[in-house]
């Protein structure tokens, strides 16, 4: 049967001032899917984080993006997002002067193409706000401006829980969190997790993925996915850490 | 963009359709052009003014021909041509208090601007300058009850001889300056406001200034007292039809702020991008007063504007909070000044300039303290954004800090509209104009919660007006 993927990558190459980060990486990504993509610093995760989003400051140099079927690559940010796809930000950058609740208004009005009534937006803020353990008060700060590692985080999340994506990509939304924030934030992302969507999570460490279960897990080396496997990969990778697995591999490639 | 009606709100909602038009040139008395002994004496005869203030006019002109452009202008100013210049342009003789009353032409312009709209609405009082003269000036009766004067300046020197010699000129003195004595030799129209002791005048008073004729000076001048332990936000905005040739405005402002007295003074500068815009400004606060300027500029084709306070005695408190955004060929040189001449005074001037299309912002900044002054406070905060490569800002802060106990923070930052600020954005789904959009009103936020919120509004609406077309 052949059902077109959610998000499918094929051979993608994609350099940064001049040089290669990305060196032929594919993967496919189906409707109701967790996929987890695990790697040592350096081996191109932030970047095809940034690469699917439309970052100006990648070039794609071969190889493409489809998402339902249809290329991303030229596509601006703005309408990658209208068509469903979101980007959690490793390093979200502050916006000073512009509240999180102004900022969310206008995001989702942009998505939705037509505004949505303050009283239903407000309904739905502060029910997602719930659903994350944030306070209300949250909403009159300024985006990014002056947050805790931790608070940068949930504020991605609750960009992602408004908009509703079809395809979410967490970029080391793990990092910098404390365990019971992890936990958190991790409840926030099963509750929202549903047989449409489509996730992948990008993840230096294991631990977000005891809180939210991959199917897929992969390793990404040097620009590329070296090796494919279910969650139990993530655990064996806990294990033998990333130098030793990127041994064992350049030896089976060897032999 | 696809937006299909994008192309039709860039047209009526540019400065020319709503503020650039001009009415026909109708009025009843125009100067020659050209500035001599003799235009100055007759503007005095015209208006039927005492002895002493004919002389003052005189002395001033004196003042004016001696005195050179500011040394910073560089050649900024050499093509003012001072001969080619209506220096008074009256339209109408009188200065109604009913719009009924106003002429039916200068009432539409103001009705196209939107002012006596705005008067029912939330103003506590609203004057009209129309080229040289206040056509229109009224406040709500409830507070002329409590002995709050708000006329033109022209009427309060009729009115009210006593009290205006004895501050007129006092703040701002012909020879502070070229454009000083200019206007001090030609001055005509503006607002003046006195505020009784204890008496807070809760809503805005508004004035606006509007030049129609071509190649004319508007020289207004306001004056503003407030008595001991009163308050009173005055706010002033203007514009202009917009010529090929070059007008000038080259107004003085001084205020009297009095023990524990509070004055916000909020300018919306909108003027046609013709317009040679040279003002100077200036408040002396006395024990425990605070003194607020909020200066927007938004339009003009060069603004040379630094407001300033005088802290007088202790407990005063200096508040400059400085807006200018400057497009393709406009320069808007703003900034502030505090002197602070008591101890126990503090200061904060927060300046914000973007830059787009090639235009240019200069911060230039003074903050002095004299030396017998004990425990001053200062803070100095300037922040530039330049929206592309072509643009241009620079800060020019001067300190002359002459105590030991003083306490100063300064710190200024230029940035570029930034990529990754775009990125984040466009992420969500904004376009690459939206997102630029929400940068800059961020940017602005500190400056525009300071306003009350149908001028927010009307700051958000222009400086998007020029943010149209500034990306993509």
């Amino acid at each position: 049967m052949s059902k077109t993927p959610l998000l499918e990558i094929r051979d993608l190459h994609a350099t940064i001032d001049g040089k290669e980060i990305l060196t032929g990486l594919s993967l496919s990504i189906n409707a109701g899917e967790v996929h987890a993509i695990m790697g040592p610093n350096g081996s191109g995760k932030s970047t095809l984080a940034n690469v699917l989003m439309g970052s100006p400051r990648y070039q794609v140099t071969k190889g493409d993006v489809l998402f339902r079927g249809e290329s991303l690559l030229g596509m601006k940010p703005d309408v990658r997002a209208q068509k469903g796809l979101f980007l959690a930000f490793q390093y979200p950058v502050a916006i000073p002067g512009v509240t999180m609740v102004n900022f969310l208004r206008q995001a989702m009005n942009a998505k939705r193409g037509e505004d949505l009534p303050i009283r239903e937006f407000r309904e739905t803020l502060f029910a997602k706000m719930d659903l994350l353990k944030m306070d209300q008060e949250f909403a009159r700060r300024y985006v990014n401006d002056g947050f805790s590692g931790g608070e940068k985080k949930r504020a991605e999340m609750l960009q992602m829980a408004m908009l509703q994506p079809a395809m979410a990509v967490l970029d080391e939304t793990d990092s910098g969190l404390d365990i019971d924030a992890l936990r958190t934030v991790a409840e926030g992302v099963n509750a929202l997790m549903n047989p449409e969507m489509g996730l992948l999570l990008i993840t230096h460490y294991q631990r977000l993925l005891n809180y939210v279960k991959p199917q897929f897990v992969h390793v990404l080396i040097d620009g590329r996915i070296a090796r494919s496997g279910g969650a139990e990969l993530a655990e064996e990778l806990e294990l033998t850490g990333y130098d030793e697995m990127e041994e064992a591999l350049a030896v089976a490639a060897n032999a | 963009m696809t937006t299909p009606t994008a192309p039709a709100q860039i047209n009526t909602d540019s400065y020319e359709a709503k503020f650039g038009f001009h009415d026909k040139d109708e009025a009843l008395f125009k100067s020659n052009k050209g500035l001599t002994p003799e235009i100055v004496a007759m503007i005095s005869e015209m208006k039927d003014e005492p002895q002493w203030m004919r002389d003052f006019r005189q002395r001033s002109l004196e003042i004016f021909r001696q005195k050179e452009n500011p040394p910073w202008a560089g050649n900024q100013l050499d093509n003012i041509d001072f001969d080619n210049i209506h220096y008074f342009v009256r339209a109408t003789d009188r200065d109604e208090r009913s719009w009924d009353d106003v002429p039916e032409y200068i009432r539409k312009t103001f009705d196209k601007l939107g002012i006596p709209e705005a008067e029912k609405k939330f103003l506590a009082g609203v004057g009209a300058q129309y080229d040289s003269e206040v056509v229109y000036h009224n406040i709500r009766e409830d507070l002329e009850k409590l002995g709050v004067i708000f006329v033109g300046t022209d009427q309060a020197l009729k009115e009210h001889p006593e009290m205006f010699k004895e501050y007129f000129g006092t703040v701002v003195p012909p020879a502070d300056n070229r454009f000083a004595a200019l206007n001090s030799s030609v001055w005509s129209g503006g607002s003046f406001i006195y505020v009784p002791p204890g008496v807070k005048v809760d809503v805005p008073l508004q004035a606006y200034f509007r030049i129609n004729t071509q190649n004319m000076g508007q020289f207004e001048r306001t004056l503003i007292i407030a008595d001991e332990g009163s308050q009173v936000h005055y706010v002033e905005g203007c514009t202009a039809p917009t010529y090929s040739s070059d007008s000038l405005h080259s107004a003085v402002v001084e205020i009297i702020v009095k023990k524990g007295a509070r004055v916000r003074y909020t300018t919306i500068q909108n003027w046609s991008n013709n317009v040679y815009n040279l003002v100077t400004k200036r408040a002396v606060a006395y024990q425990d007063a605070v003194m607020e300027w909020v200066d927007g500029n938004l339009g003009s084709k060069l603004t040379m504007k630094y407001p300033s306070v005088y802290l007088m005695e202790p407990g005063a408190h200096g508040e400059i909070l400085s807006l200018a955004f400057a497009g393709e060929g406009q320069h808007q040189d703003a900034g502030g000044k505090i002197v602070h001449a008591a101890s126990n005074t503090t200061s904060t001037i927060i300046s914000k300039s973007l830059s787009k299309d090639g235009g240019r912002t200069s911060y230039r900044g003074l903050l002095k303290v004299y030396d017998d002054c004990e425990n001053v406070k200062a803070n100095v905060r300037c922040d530039a954004l330049l929206l592309d490569e072509q643009s241009r800002s620079d800060t020019y802060p001067t300190m002359e800090i002459d105590a030991p106990d003083v306490s100063i923070q300064h710190e200024a930052y230029v940035s570029k509209l930034g990529e990754d600020q775009l990125f984040y954005l466009q992420s969500r789904g904004l376009s690459e104009e939206q997102a630029a959009k929400m940068i800059v009103n961020g940017f602005v936020e500190p400056i525009v919660k300071e306003l009350p919120m149908e001028y927010a509004v009307e700051l958000n609406r222009l400086i998007e007006l020029q943010m149209e077309g500034a990306v993509g």
